[in-house]
Formats: structure tokens, C-alpha cells, sequence
């Protein structure tokens, strides 16, 4: 991540005449220019009509206007420090051990997270504001904070967006963006979170060992059905019955089936997902590069049809319950005990909150899950496994020569991204209360995979801000921008439109052409962009030097 | 259809996952002439008909080979130089924006065309042989093919162009130093490669009466496992290969003692693809190469 105020406090010696005038300016007013020209933005827009008038954005202008000459005042927050009289504190806080050093900032992040939920509880109206001054105040920050200022800033609003989103009136708080209209529903947003998961997960496989899958939808079908197996009362029709820690209602629980717990449901489906990786991995990670493209397709065509034709007629047995799918699934929660004694919700299903209520507890528990999975993923990346996945990528046959077990490592990276789609899968089951074969397309797989290429391969950020991009496109963004293109820019008729056609009566369907726009946006990165929006630094070379991998003379003909 | 695949990834080492919407495009094309240009209804006159085929070949393979080299020109180009795995992903990427063109031209309803001598279980009968009846379908998928195949091999094998095809098929940099030119010679395969997609996907049209925009993904699909199938790169296996592949379609859904019926086809060619790939990735009919398996 660039730093974002390097440029402007470390002085460049040869700097471009126009810039030098500027710099020899007073610092204050250096600062407050840039301040005063955004809130005159602010405020432009404002009165065009473009941000919906509402008290609360002017409020925020003047409290980033505040901290902005806050930050003229306090140019470094440690000098800051010095000035009102504690000395030597950024040198006092690098003498301290390394433990405590690497200890301190996550306990400071975990309890601001809380302060800001348990604000964003009382009074949501204000959250944004606290969420502003936090960022301005890691901003402040020595540079090892600077650096995780915008994440956290991300994470906190995150956690805070369903305090904002449900309330009746939230519109008052946020304004309407141009052209795309509201922010994105609580049902988006877990579908961002879900669709986050599974892009980490293929990530691990495409972005690190740069193996392509294009079945990655058969990973998360077999996450969903495990969850669907193992929590519902699909086997009641077979006298099975088992409950082990479900928070089911009880008339359900009566019917029979298997009833495991959702967590345990979560780690046996990931295991399980990883297994299958690993069945269809063995035999076929000995091929070349596209022709594992095409097999892993072609697991990804089998498994939804398996599971479109799974019933009685189609395989003898009622696996799949065929097109209907499998309803319902159990919801998730922790069970009475916690409930009583810790305060965690029995069950998701019987919250009715207005804030806390079964959609937002799907969110921040996908919000969690979330989290685990980056920091996997991360971890993974930096271990020995991860830079094996690396080493074969750049080039196979030297990782081979450098002592790289090709086909276990390779077996290791499926392995790792089957679990973390298979979890998805499960999420995504228990979330639609119910499994249905028609979510797992050959489309999907593409979907997924557009967002890592979009994000930019191997960089897991880069594929979560992709994920989120993406899904918002596909869920609400397009529909969205459908709407405001025949309001405004279009006549359209309604009466007069083809819903088959996508330009008709004057009207335009863009959702029709959604995966188009994937297409479309998938050809232009790898055509200008190779290496993503947010690329990983070994990647980019990668892509800007070549890998150097086919000589002139082929050695091995 | 399986003959375009084999081409192109012959030559480039690239499988053309866009060949499929080429083919449907192809088909569209003649979808339009029959129903638009010589505006005909329900079983058209035998004449007419011939002509409207005739002239659907000609524009079909045309506007396909200029699409495909066109794609070629805009999409792969500039990659050929970048890792392998970067012209696959655009080629996905280009087989999805077509699909929409598709679905932007003609919505997402499949076209019809008018039932006619052509389509299938639509033919006059020609001949008997005991119990086995020739119809008019069956001989103008043959009158149309054998030509194409006989053309195809004449041009790979025994002219100029067909030599310095080939010549890069085996090292693109020797063939460079040779004094071919591998630009020129790619963008020709790819234009032979569309026109062949084109004219399958004419015949397909006359033949199925309906085309959608999603038909070209699937059937590309199988055209690839029948050429893996043949033996990449080989052209008889090609054939071959697609032999077998409608013989295994036709099979499963037409028997009518023990097959799992036509629920299970993609199943059932996928996990042939599959076991082919794994098992003797070098076809019925391929040699066997250094980087094969």
C-alpha cells in the first residue's frame, strides 16, 4: 500500500519547478488548501442534487475540515507527542519487546471495534463520524500504523454497515450515490462477503501455484449439499435421524435426518471439499497447464448435473433431491447454553432485532469467516507450502529442479482452495436456508474467476475488493444502473419492452448481459492490465519481464 | 467443428474456447438469411432452400473467418508472449462477450427456422437399403462436409500456405527464421478455422431448426473432447473423434434397454474428456509428444 503522505513531507531534491513554489509555502496553509477545495466539492455536489440533502453530510465535511487542520497542527503525531510535553515517546515505544510491540495494536484495533459497534448500537447516526476520526487518527500515526489505517478504516465501516443499512429512515445518514442509487442491501452484502471466500479460495490455486480452475463451482455445490446432508431433514425418508448441537426448531428436528451443528457443518464440509479436491487433484495435476483448464471445466459441468439429476429417477438414490434442491437447511447459532451464559444468540432464525436480526448475524459471522480466510490465505502465502505454490508458478521446471515435490504441492494448493470454497458453499446454504442446483453454473465459475483476475492475481486484497466490486455489479449495480440509464438518459416505455430483448420500446436490459460485461472486463484487464487492479508486487514483474521459460532452442525436442 | 479446435491449437497451442460462439454466430447468420433475406415460412421449396443454404455458406464462413481473425487480431495477439495461462482466460472472456452479442442481436430466446427438407426427420427419402432409409437431411450434412474436409486437407497439406502452417505448428521460431511469416500464417488459421465454425454452424441451423445463444458453448465443448479425443493437433482423429462423440450421444439418448438417457450427456462426454485427458492425453490417433501428459 502507498504511503499515502510520503510525497509531501519527504522533500524531493529535484522536483519539478511548479511543485518546489508550493512546497515553500507555510505547511498550514499547504494543508488547508487541498481541505478547503474538497469541501467546496463537497458542497457543490451537495447543491447539485447530487448528494441528498441531509445535515449530516455537512457535518462530516466540517469534522474532516477540523481534523485536516488538526493533522497541519500535529504534522507527525509522535513530534505531536514531544510538543505537549511527553518526550521521546515514538524511541520509548520502540524500546519496549517485540511482544509487546506485536501485541498492543491488535488488542487497540479489537477494542475500538467494539467501542464503534457498541456507538454504532446506541447511536448509528454518529458512527460514521467516529469511523472518520479513527482514520484521520492512524493517519497521524508512525508509519507502521499509516500502513494499516485504510484496512482497518474498511473493516470498521464494514462491521458498522448494518447499523447504518436497516435503519428505516438510513437515507438521512447516507446520501444516494450518483447514478448507482442506495448502497447495497444487507442480502448483497453477504453475498460479497460469500463470494470474498470463495475468490481467497481460488486465489490459492489460480493466483499462487497459477493453476487454472475452471471448476470452481463444483467445490462450492459440494460445500453447500455437505451442509445440506448434514443439517436438514433431507435422510428422514431414509430413517435416519441424529441431532449433535442443532439449534433447529423442534418441529423440524421431530421430522428426522442428520442435525449437526452449522460450526461443525462448516469444518466437515471444508474437509470434505478438500477431500474431492484432492480425489480429482491426484490424477489430474499431471497435466499441462490448459489441459487441466479444460478437466477441471469439465468437473465443474459433471457435479451440477450430478446434483441436477441426483434424485430417485436420475441415480436410484435421493442424494440431491433433484431440481427442487434440498429445503429447508438448518439456521446457524450457538445453542442455549452460550446463550445464557455468554449472551451469543441460541439461534440466528429467532433474532428479530432491528439491527440484530438473522441477516446481520449471517453478515458478521461471514464477516468472521471472512477474516479467517484472509489470514489464512496470507499466512499460507508466506509459509514454505505458499512459496512452493509461487516457485512452480514462475516456473515448474525449476521449482522441480530445486527440490519442489511438484505433484504434492500442487495437490496441497487445490486441497487448500476446495476447503475455503467448500465453507463458502456451506454459508451460502445455510444463509438461503436451502440448496438449489440452479446457483451452480459454469457462470459462477467465472464470476469467481473474474474477480481474482479483476482484483489481480495473487493479491488477496486486491481479490476481495474485486469480489466486492463484482457482486455488487451482478446483484444490484447493473440493475441499478439499468434504471437510471432508461429514467434518464433513455426514453423508455416500459409497456412497449421485450424482456428477452435487451434493447427494445426504447428501454435498455443491461442485466441480460451481464456476464458480457464480465467478458468484456476480463479481455480488457488481460489486455492492459495483466496483472489486476491492485497487483501483487512478484506478480507485476512477472508479467512485466516474462518468465523466461521458453528458449529459443527447445532443449527438450 | 472439431477441425477448427484442432487447427488453431495445432498451430498456437491455444484452445479457443471463443470457437463455439463462432459456430453459433455462424449459425445466426444463416438463421437471418432464411428467415429475413429470402423471407421463408413453413416448408420452403426445395429450390429455393438450396439457394438460401448456398448463400448462407458463403456469407456464414466469410463473416465467421473475418470474426474469428479479428478476435485473433484484438484478443490473443498481444499475448502471445505473455504466460500461457493469459490467452485461456481472455479466451473465456471472449467466448462470454460474444454469447451477449448474441443475446444483444437476437435476445435471448432461441431463432427459429422454418422445418424443411433439411432438418432433421424432415427428409424426403432418397434410398432404401433394406431397413436402413438415406434422407435428404442426412445427405446435405455429408454433400457439405466431405467437400470441406477434402478442401482442408488439400490446403494443410499440400500447398504453401498449408506448409508454413504446419512449419509453425512445430516452432514458431525456426518457422520465423525460415522467412515465414507467423503473424500472417496465425491470423490464416484462424481464418480457416472460423470459416469451418461458420459452416458448421450453418449446417447445424439447417439442421436443428433452432439455435440460442447458449448452444454454442456446450457444443464447442463436445467438438473439444472430440478433438482430444482424435489426438490433438491430428486432423483425421478429428473426425474421428467427433464419429465417436455422436455415436456415444446418440447411444445414450436413443437406446432404449440400459442408458442413463440424454440427462447424463454432458456427464458422459465430460468424463470421457476427462479419462482421455488423463489416461492417453495424446488421443486415439496422436503421437506423443514431450509435453503431452
Amino acid at each position: 500500500m502507498a504511503d499515502p503522505i510520503a510525497p509531501r513531507t519527504s522533500p524531493d531534491v529535484e522536483e519539478a519547478p511548479a511543485s518546489a513554489l508550493w512546497h515553500r509555502h507555510p505547511v498550514l496553509m499547504r494543508r488547508a488548501v487541498p481541505a478547503v477545495l474538497i469541501t467546496a466539492l463537497l458542497i457543490a455536489l451537495a447543491g447539485a442534487g447530487v448528494l441528498r440533502q441531509s445535515g449530516e453530510v455537512y457535518l462530516i465535511v466540517v469534522v474532516v475540515l477540523l481534523l485536516l487542520l488538526a493533522r497541519a497542527a500535529f504534522a507527525n503525531f509522535w513530534r505531536g507527542l514531544d510538543r505537549i510535553g511527553v518526550e521521546d515517546a515514538h524511541s520509548r515505544w520502540q524500546a519496549q519487546s517485540p511482544l509487546v510491540q506485536r501485541a498492543v495494536p491488535p488488542v487497540v484495533i479489537a477494542a475500538v471495534v467494539i467501542l464503534i459497534a457498541w456507538a454504532a448500537g446506541t447511536r448509528p447516526d454518529l458512527s460514521l463520524l467516529v469511523l472518520l476520526a479513527i482514520t484521520y487518527g492512524l493517519y497521524l500515526m508512525p508509519p507502521a500504523s499509516r500502513r494499516i489505517a485504510l484496512p482497518v478504516t474498511v473493516l470498521l465501516l464494514v462491521v458498522v454497515y448494518p447499523f447504518l443499512i436497516q435503519q428505516t429512515d438510513y437515507q438521512r445518514f447516507l446520501f444516494k450515490l450518483p447514478i448507482f442509487g442506495v448502497f447495497p442491501s444487507m442480502d448483497t452484502m453477504v453475498s460479497i462477503l460469500i463470494f470474498a471466500m470463495m475468490a481467497i479460495g481460488l486465489n490459492m490455486v489460480v493466483g499462487y501455484a497459477g493453476l487454472l480452475d475452471l471448476g470452481y463451482v463444483a467445490f462450492y455445490a459440494i460445500g453447500a449439499y455437505t451442509a445440506a446432508w448434514l443439517a436438514s431433514p433431507h435422510f428422514a425418508a431414509y430413517g435416519v435421524s441424529m441431532d449433535f448441537g442443532s439449534v433447529a426448531e423442534k418441529g423440524i428436528l421431530d421430522v428426522g435426518g442428520i442435525h449437526l451443528s452449522i460450526w461443525l457443518v462448516l469444518l466437515v464440509a471444508g474437509v470434505l471439499t478438500a477431500a474431492v479436491g484432492v480425489i480429482i487433484g491426484l490424477p489430474t495435476l499431471r497435466l499441462r497447464g490448459d489441459y487441466l483448464a479444460i478437466v477441471t471445466l469439465g468437473f465443474g459441468e459433471i457435479l451440477p448435473q450430478v446434483s441436477r439429476n441426483g434424485d430417485k429417477d436420475g441415480l436410484g438414490f435421493n442424494l440431491t433431491n433433484g431440481p427442487p434442491g434440498i429445503n429447508p437447511v438448518d439456521p446457524p447459532g450457538f445453542g442455549n447454553w452460550l446463550s445464557g451464559n455468554l449472551g451469543l444468540p441460541s439461534s440466528y432464525l429467532r433474532e428479530q432485532g432491528v439491527y440484530v436480526n438473522f441477516l446481520s448475524l449471517m453478515f458478521w459471522t461471514a464477516l468472521g469467516l471472512l477474516l479467517i480466510t484472509v489470514f489464512c490465505s496470507v499466512r499460507l502465502r508466506d509459509s514454505r507450502l505458499g512459496r512452493a505454490w509461487i516457485a512452480i508458478r514462475e516456473d515448474e521446471t525449476a521449482a522441480a529442479a530445486m527440490g519442489i515435490p511438484l505433484m504434492r504441492t500442487k495437490t496441497w494448493a487445490y486441497a487448500s482452495g476446495a476447503f475455503f470454497g467448500g465453507v463458502a458453499g456451506a454459508w451460502f446454504a445455510t444463509i438461503k436456508t436451502g440448496v438449489f442446483p440452479d446457483d451452480f453454473f459454469f457462470n459462477i465459475s467465472v464470476l469467481i474467476l473474474c474477480m481474482v483476475i479483476l482484483g489481480g492475481m495473487g493479491n488477496v486484497w486486491g481479490v476481495v475488493a474485486g469480489a466486492a466490486v463484482l457482486e455488487y455489479l451482478n446483484l444490484e449495480g447493473i440493475a441499478n444502473f439499468n434504471g437510471w440509464m432508461n429514467d434518464h438518459v433513455l426514453v423508455c416505455d416500459p409497456t412497449k419492452q421485450d424482456p428477452s430483448a435487451v434493447i427494445s420500446g426504447g428501454c435498455l436490459n443491461a442485466p441480460l448481459v451481464t456476464f458480457g460485461i464480465y467478458g468484456a472486463i476480463i479481455v480488457l484487464v488481460m489486455l492492459t492490465r495483466p496483472q489486476g487492479l491492485f497487483p501483487e508486487q512478484r506478480r507485476k514483474l512477472e508479467f512485466e519481464t516474462g518468465v523466461h521459460d521458453t528458449p529459443i532452442q527447445d532443449v527438450t525436442a | 467443428m472439431a477441425l477448427g479446435y484442432t487447427l488453431v491449437y495445432g498451430i498456437l497451442e491455444l484452445i479457443n474456447f471463443a470457437h463455439g460462439e463462432v459456430f453459433m454466430l455462424g449459425g445466426m447468420i444463416s438463421a437471418t438469411i432464411v428467415v429475413q433475406v429470402f423471407a421463408q415460412g413453413e416448408n420452403p421449396a426445395v429450390g429455393i432452400l438450396v439457394a438460401a443454404l448456398l448463400v448462407s455458406l458463403v456469407v456464414a464462413m466469410t463473416g465467421c473467418a473475418l470474426l474469428n481473425a479479428a478476435i485473433e487480431r484484438i484478443a490473443y495477439k498481444p499475448l502471445r508472449s505473455a504466460p500461457r495461462l493469459a490467452p485461456l482466460i481472455t479466451a473465456i472472456g471472449v467466448s462470454f462477450i460474444l454469447q451477449n452479442v448474441a443475446i444483444i442481436w437476437k435476445g435471448t430466446r432461441p431463432v427459429n427456422l422454418p422445418e424443411s427438407e433439411f432438418s432433421a426427420g424432415g427428409g424426403a427419402v432418397i434410398f432404401r437399403i433394406g431397413d436402413v432409409v438415406y434422407t435428404w437431411d442426412r445427405l446435405f450434412v455429408l454433400l457439405i462436409t466431405i467437400p470441406v474436409l477434402v478442401g482442408l486437407v488439400w490446403l494443410v497439406q499440400f500447398t504453401r500456405q498449408g506448409k508454413a502452417m504446419r512449419a509453425t505448428a512445430q516452432d514458431k521460431d525456426a518457422a520465423a527464421m525460415m522467412g515465414i511469416n507467423v503473424d500472417r500464417t496465425v491470423s490464416f488459421t484462424f481464418l480457416v478455422a472460423g470459416a469451418l465454425a461458420g459452416a458448421g454452424g450453418v449446417i447445424f441451423a439447417f439442421y436443428a431448426t433452432t439455435i440460442g445463444f447458449a448452444t454454442g458453448f456446450t457444443l464447442g465443448l463436445f467438438a473439444f473432447t472430440a478433438a482430444v479425443l482424435g489426438g490433438i493437433g491430428n486432423l483425421p482423429g478429428a473426425v474421428l473423434g467427433a464419429l465417436l462423440i455422436g455415436l456415444i450421444q446418440n447411444f445414450n439418448e436413443g437406446l432404449s434397454w440400459y442408458a442413463p438417457g440424454s440427462k447424463w450427456t454432458e456427464s458422459i462426454v465430460f468424463a470421457i474428456l476427462i479419462l482421455i485427458l488423463v489416461f492417453r492425453p495424446e488421443g486415439l490417433l496422436g503421437e506423443r509428444t514431450p509435453e503431452g501428459g
